[in-house]
């Protein structure tokens, strides 16, 4: 079968942030004290996963300035959310620089105000009757995906007496099999919260943190209508194996 | 020095991109229903399997749980199975009676229960040739969860084919084995296997590394 030739590089997990980080606090209950079983071999289970090439999108999946009205008899410039007018995107590649097409990028983001559309978020700063926080789109044949929305505002949440969020967007990306599988956060360039955020300091080698922040880039601003950022995504880089079991 | 046609070596090999947790408000962007949202036309959710699905019916439920022993209520858990033959389905289509993949999560609803609706997946081969026992690959993303745990779920009612199984059986502890073994119940003359899923202390469900 030919999934059985190939694996994934194995995952950092001192690059990545340990499950047990007290600094945030939640994660103090929600760690493992067990050793994580090590497969020495991922079998078809670990090295196969879907793809969403039929998953049906609509024409607004990728554009949350466009993607959600709350009040139907909104229209036009009434309806559009309040904030910073962003295209955020990048491109999905592997460890070894080769492209990841096709592959899922989903996104969920608080408004300008850092306020969730979630019936648990009580934050007193308002809901944006023009804006969801939600995102999908399948990468093109390079590995490019592009979402356009506004940049999220900070948030408080009860971790410190005054702990803030940095602005961040939540990504997830599916990858070729569910051993690529990863849900990250991307923070935006020159955020003086980054470096104070609990979350985010769950990451110890600073050059992990700067795998999650998003990037200015002028070139593919849009004058007189939106800024862009970009983020580029990397996952477990693909092998295929030799010599298995001869 | 560099050879033309050498195996990257890692200095040459890019750094995965940092894992985070995926928050308490992942349901907004992953599980809209759940989130008490509107969905889109369509969206990955729980229906695995539809009537019509070749295999038996089966509802797989169960909770998370914490190190303290309290349900989490915002966990958002993804499934990948292969189907009754024993075969992963990789294009996700929603047109077919069943799908590989699907997703499911907790909420402050309904007793904080997950649940699927599947089929029982047949064996799959290991690359030693054995076959694997029956089982369900879950990932579990919540708030305080830095990087998604993976673990599997086995089936009660397929006790021969756990013990023989070349990676259950690989977990040094036997009675951790136990932790991925859900149980069998029978409701309303439908199938359900039942597997609580906890995540630090006694009785702490396995997670594998791969």
């Amino acid at each position: 079968m030919q999934d059985h030739n190939k694996r994934f590089v194995e995952r950092d997990r001192n690059w990545h942030p340990p499950a047990y980080a007290p600094g945030y606090k939640t994660s103090v209950p929600r760690s493992p004290q067990q050793a994580l079983a090590s497969m020495q071999q991922a079998t078809a289970s670990e090295l196969t996963g879907p793809n969403f090439r039929h998953l049906r999108m609509g024409p607004h999946d990728n554009d949350l300035l466009l993607n959600f009205r709350e009040d139907p008899t909104l229209a036009g410039a009434a309806g559009l959310p309040v904030g910073e007018r962003i295209i955020m995107f990048g491109r999905v590649i592997d460890q070894f620089g080769k492209p990841v097409p096709h592959t899922l990028v989903e996104m969920w983001q608080a408004n300008a105000g850092g306020r969730y559309r979630h019936r648990n978020d009580r934050y007193l700063a308002p809901l944006d009757p023009g804006f969801g926080g939600v995102g999908r789109t399948l990468t093109d044949e390079q590995g490019w995906y592009r979402f356009r929305t506004i940049k999220p505002g900070p948030y408080p949440w009860p971790n410190d007496p005054n702990s803030w969020r940095p602005s961040h967007i939540h990504v997830s990306v599916m990858g070729p099999s569910i051993s690529t599988r990863l849900i990250t956060q991307m923070y935006f360039e020159g955020d003086p919260l980054i470096p104070l955020c609990p979350i985010v300091n769950t990451i110890k080698d600073p050059a992990a943190v700067e795998t999650m922040i998003g990037r200015l880039d002028m070139a593919r601003s849009k004058p007189m209508d939106c800024l862009a950022y970009r983020f580029d995504l990397v996952v477990r880089g693909e092998l295929q194996t030799f010599f298995e079991n001869q | 020095m560099k050879q033309p046609n050498s195996v990257p070596t890692s200095e040459l090999m890019l750094r995965e991109t940092a894992s985070q947790t995926a928050g308490p408000y992942v349901h907004i962007g992953l599980a809209l229903a759940a989130a008490g949202n509107p969905t889109r036309d369509e969206e990955i959710w729980n229906e695995m399997a539809k009537p019509g699905a070749e295999g038996e019916l089966i509802e797989v439920v169960g909770t998370v749980i914490d190190g303290n022993g309290d349900l989490v209520r915002d966990a958002f858990l993804e499934a990948w199975q292969a189907d009754a033959n024993g075969v992963y389905q990789p294009e996700f289509d929603l047109k077919k009676p069943f799908n590989s993949f699907g997703r499911t999560a907790t909420t402050f609803d309904h007793g904080s229960e997950w649940s699927l609706k599947t089929v029982k997946p047949g064996p799959v081969a290991h690359p030693s040739g054995q076959l694997m026992a029956p089982h369900i690959n879950l990932a579990i993303f919540a708030r305080g969860i830095n990087i998604q745990l993976q673990t599997r779920l086995y089936f009660e009612d397929e006790a021969e084919a756990n013990a023989a199984c070349p990676v259950l059986s690989r977990i040094e502890s036997p009675t951790r084995r136990q932790t991925l073994i859900a149980k069998r119940e029978e409701a309303d003359g439908k199938v359900r296997y039942r597997l609580d899923i906890r995540l630090q202390g006694e009785g702490e469900t396995v997670f594998f590394d791969f």
